[in-house]
């Protein structure tokens, strides 16, 4: 039998699992990353991984999980995949316990589990407040011992720029590009698995890591892989704003008891634990008695606008609020949040154990993604796979917290063995494929770079970044409306017309960051657009998506999944029905019981 | 009318590994939180030098930007950090931005770091497992062992410690701190434990942890208070023994 090849681009948390399992199944396989895989974005969650292990004689179970996650998720998720995550996040706890993650413990020497958004039970394991820099490192070390082996070739430093289609539509390996020499370079495989994480940077500024572009996914759609439920965005509700990075403050403050709240009169100015407590508006506990501060994050989000937008009780008129942890002993602090609480320090020069934390809610995750299959994180590009971030399958309208990590794994625990059983079931693989077709591809993007680096125009592509971002948050994130997202849309296609005008200031063929931005700014401007174009159509409100002008869920027209497509160069946006089979959809309200 | 405040920053640059560096200075508005990856930024938006010059923007490494990922290290203001991490206000200006000097230049702030990554897998950092099949919980572990290997899993390979040490020069291979440390991490795991000897053997080895010279820069300078000379010195008493008995019963 001919030897399968299989390609994993990424190495966050999805990428990292997807390589473990391919080179197990004794499958040689190549990684590739813009940066070495150790550095990649998943090591900034910090919160924890949920996995109903019914530690704390609570009654908690992995149905009750998937109940959460859907109901938390709007019933936007099919439904299948969702439960099947929910039932292997305990092995997958059992699994990076094995491998040496340093979960915090209990006295009997069992991980201890803290509550998060979204649920009533102590659910979420974690490792202090880094918990994704722990995981991250323990299948890191995993890929490396690989490495050792021989089994896997890693490719870090290298960025993914599209995949090398046959005349028939099937994948048949990659092109890629050496950041150092700027080579550009293609790579015969069977399959390819993409793990590419988030599209934060398309907002400008959130709590993502700089490489989160959504690049590849634009790209890959670009060739014919469809993305779906674009329009879902999270924005976290406490994050510390900054020019270049919104940093999070994880829901794991309120999940050990932070709470968060403003001064009752509009412009009280005193310093704020100067504000006896009964002249402190708690209104996410008053507003959402049963969950308070640990209500799902698409609520939380919209309370906070609500209290300083409409109530205007920002603190000190300004955009914020108080995530406040001064009532919790300080060791208790430092034992299970001394990552954050390091993180507001360094950055404000300001201690969260004796201050208060200023806070407004920020960009954080990307709901949609990649379309894939319901059991095999198959893309409807025969030979494409999708994990991680970057892929849609499993948050519905609204993730909740601290489960993007177990998605992740799990993703990477599926797509890397459906792969392999691709690649194997194949009569005749990449080798067999002319060596014109990957020439072709790598003409194709040799001459993008070429035209890039010619071009002599008066436009900076950090500025046009800077204007797609602003725009994005300002109309694209908590509140939408319609007239709004048209302005947005038009905006974004101007600003693809200035792209044709920019000039890179940098036309050296070394470790030139620019031109890859460049090449990055695109894709993201046309992803922005099926951002924008999703939210546009969808005439309701359903998790974190929200219009005033449609403020109830619309299950009759709406319960649908968005499919966007690439026809002749252009967007277009298709609909098809969500799996509803397991749990029938009803009313989501965190304000009374349910 | 209000003074505009403006950031002076002079960045040592270079335009490969075997270019010949040189000095370029901007003059940038001033913003309140500024941090040196702010200034980058500004730079690459508008890539003209204080004398008005047009120049290229700058290559650096970054990406979470909230000293987590470990890229950013550089040297500022003569001094290893975390660009990410540098906040304007503290630093005096002109500020000035070298890359750091103990890995190769890449371009510009951007340095080759992979040699650290090599040496995690010389010394088998890792934890050995049998696969990824449902095999059952792992280890228990008490409190107390958490809480002593917790704050070495958090290295972020940013080698700061390699830049600040003596030891790690032209003439020697010295692994440094971060990668001592991580031999002592997975020799306090239960499962890591069972392996110790194939990592202290490595560690033994040329450029191992008996090069330390104990001038402990690396404690002072780690981003992530690591507690470095407190490993170095575990790893040591383990290395003894393992060599006594080796030597004893080898
Ligand atoms: C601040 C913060 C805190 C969080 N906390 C939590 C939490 O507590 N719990 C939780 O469940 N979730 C949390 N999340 C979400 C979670 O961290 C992410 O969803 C998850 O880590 C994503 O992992 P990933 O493997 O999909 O991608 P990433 O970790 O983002 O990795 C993407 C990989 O793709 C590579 N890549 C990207 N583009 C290309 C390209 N074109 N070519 C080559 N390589 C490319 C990158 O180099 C990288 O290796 C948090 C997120 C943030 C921002
Ligand atoms: S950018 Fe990650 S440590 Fe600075």
């Amino acid at each position: 039998m001919r030897e399968p090849k299989i390609i994993v681009v990424g190495g966050g948390l999805a990428g990292l699992m997807a390589v473990i399992r391919v080179a197990e199944a004794g499958v040689p396989v190549d990684l590739f990353s813009i940066v070495p895989v150790k550095r990649s974005h998943s090591v900034c969650a910090q919160g924890g991984i949920n996995a109903a292990k019914n530690t704390k004689g609570e009654g908690d179970s992995t149905a009750q999980h998937f109940d959460d996650s859907i109901y938390g998720g709007d019933f936007l998720a099919n439904q299948p995949p969702v439960k099947a995550m929910c039932e292997a996040a305990p092995g997958i706890i059992d699994l990076l316990d094995r491998m040496g993650v340093m979960f915090n413990r209990t006295p009997e020497g069992l991980l201890d589990y803290r509550r998060f958004g979204g649920t009533l039970y102590h659910r979420t394991a974690f490792a202090g407040a880094t918990t994704g820099q722990q995981l991250l490192y323990a299948l890191d070390e995993q890929v490396r011992r690989f490495e050792a082996e021989g089994k896997v070739r890693k490719y870090e430093g290298w960025t993914f720029l599209s995949a090398v289609l046959d005349g028939t539509g099937v994948s048949q390996g990659i092109c890629a590009m050496d950041l150092k020499t700027m080579e550009v370079r293609t790579f015969p495989a069977d399959a390819a698995i993409f793990c590419t994480g988030g599209v934060g940077a398309i907002f400008g500024r959130s709590t993502n890591s700089v490489v989160c572009t959504g690049s590849a996914q634009s790209a890959l759609l670009q060739q014919g892989v469809d993305y779906a439920n674009g329009e879902f965005i999270q924005v976290h509700p406490t994050a510390i704003p900054g020019e270049d990075k919104l940093r999070l403050m994880s829901e794991s403050a309120r999940g050990e008891g932070g709470r968060v709240w403003v001064p009752q009169r509009p412009g009280d100015n005193r310093p704020p634990l100067q504000i006896p407590v009964d002249e402190r508006f708690y209104f996410l506990e008053e507003w959402y008695p049963k969950y308070g501060n640990l209500v799902p994050r698409d609520i939380a989000t919209r309370a906070i606008h609500k209290v300083v937008f409409e109530m205007k009780l920002g603190v000190g008129g300004d955009a914020a609020v108080y995530l406040d942890l001064t009532h919790i002993p300080r060791e208790v602090l430092d034992r299970k949040l001394e990552g954050i609480l390091e993180i507001y320090e360094k950055f404000l020069g300001v201690d969260p154990r004796v201050e208060p934390m200023m806070v407004f809610p920020g960009m954080h995750y990307t709901m949609g993604g990649i379309w894939v299959d319901n059991e095999h994180q198959a893309t409807n590009v025969p030979g494409i796979y999708a994990a991680g971030e970057c892929e849609y399958q499993y948050h519905g309208a609204n993730r909740l917290g601290a489960n993007s990590l177990v998605s992740c794994i799990w993703g990477g625990m599926v797509a890397g063995p459906a792969s392999v059983k691709y690649a194997q079931g194949l009569s005749k693989g990449c080798e067999s494929v002319d060596v014109s077709v990957f020439d072709r591809e790598r003409r194709r993007q040799e001459q993008i770079n070429q035209a890039l680096l010619r071009q002599d125009g008066a436009e900076n592509p950090i500025t046009i970044w800077k204007e797609m971002g602003s725009w994005m948050t300002e109309h694209v994130t908590v509140v939408r409306h319609n007239q709004d997202l048209e302005r947005t849309d038009a905006k974004l296609q101007e600003l693809l017309e200035r792209y044709k005008k920019i000039n890179l200031s940098d036309r050296t063929q070394w470790s030139n960051q620019t031109l890859n931005f460049a090449r990055e700014l695109y894709n993201m401007l046309i992803l922005a657009r099926v951002i924008t174009l999703g939210a546009l159509a969808r005439n309701e409100s359903r998790g974190a998506h929200y219009k005033p002008e449609f403020p109830e869920r619309d299950d009759p027209n709406w319960l649908k999944t968005t499919r966007a497509s690439w026809k002749n160069g252009q967007i277009r946006l298709g609909y098809e029905a969500v799996d509803t089979s397991l749990v029938p959809p009803r009313p989501r309200r965190y304000d009374v019981a349910s | 009318m209000a003074e505009k405040k403006s950031v002076i920053v002079r960045v040592r640059r270079q335009a490969g590994p075997n270019e010949r560096p040189h000095w370029e200075e901007f003059e940038l508005a001033s913003r309140p939180h500024m941090n040196v990856i702010i200034c980058l930024r500004d730079i690459a938006e508008r890539p003209i030098t204080r004398d008005g010059k047009a120049t290229s923007p700058i290559t650096y490494d970054s990406n979470c930007l909230e000293e987590v990922c470990g890229s950013c290290a550089m040297v500022i203001n003569g001094k290893a950090r975390m660009a990410c991490s540098a906040l304007v206000d503290s630093l005096t200006q002109p500020i000035r931005i070298e890359p750091m000097t103990k890995f190769p230049v890449v371009r510009d702030l951007s340095v080759d770091r992979g040699v650290m990554f090599e040496n995690l897998k010389r010394m088998r950092a890792w934890v050995p497992i049998d696969g990824t099949h449902n095999l059952g919980e792992g280890p228990r572990m008490s409190p107390d062992t958490q809480a002593k290997a917790y704050p070495l899993s958090r290295c972020i390979t940013c080698g700061m410690c390699l830049e600040v040490c003596p030891q790690v020069n032209d003439n020697n291979q010295f692994i440094g701190a971060a990668i001592i440390s991580q031999v002592r991490l997975f020799n306090l795991h239960p499962t890591g434990a069972m392996h110790a000897r194939e990592r202290l053997e490595a560690v033994m080895g040329p450029g191992g942890v008996a090069d330390c010279a104990n001038a402990q820069n690396c404690v002072q300078i780690c981003p992530k208070q690591i507690p470095l000379t407190e490993s170095i010195a575990e790893v040591n008493r383990q290395s003894i023994k393992q060599a006594l008995l080796g030597w004893l019963f080898g």
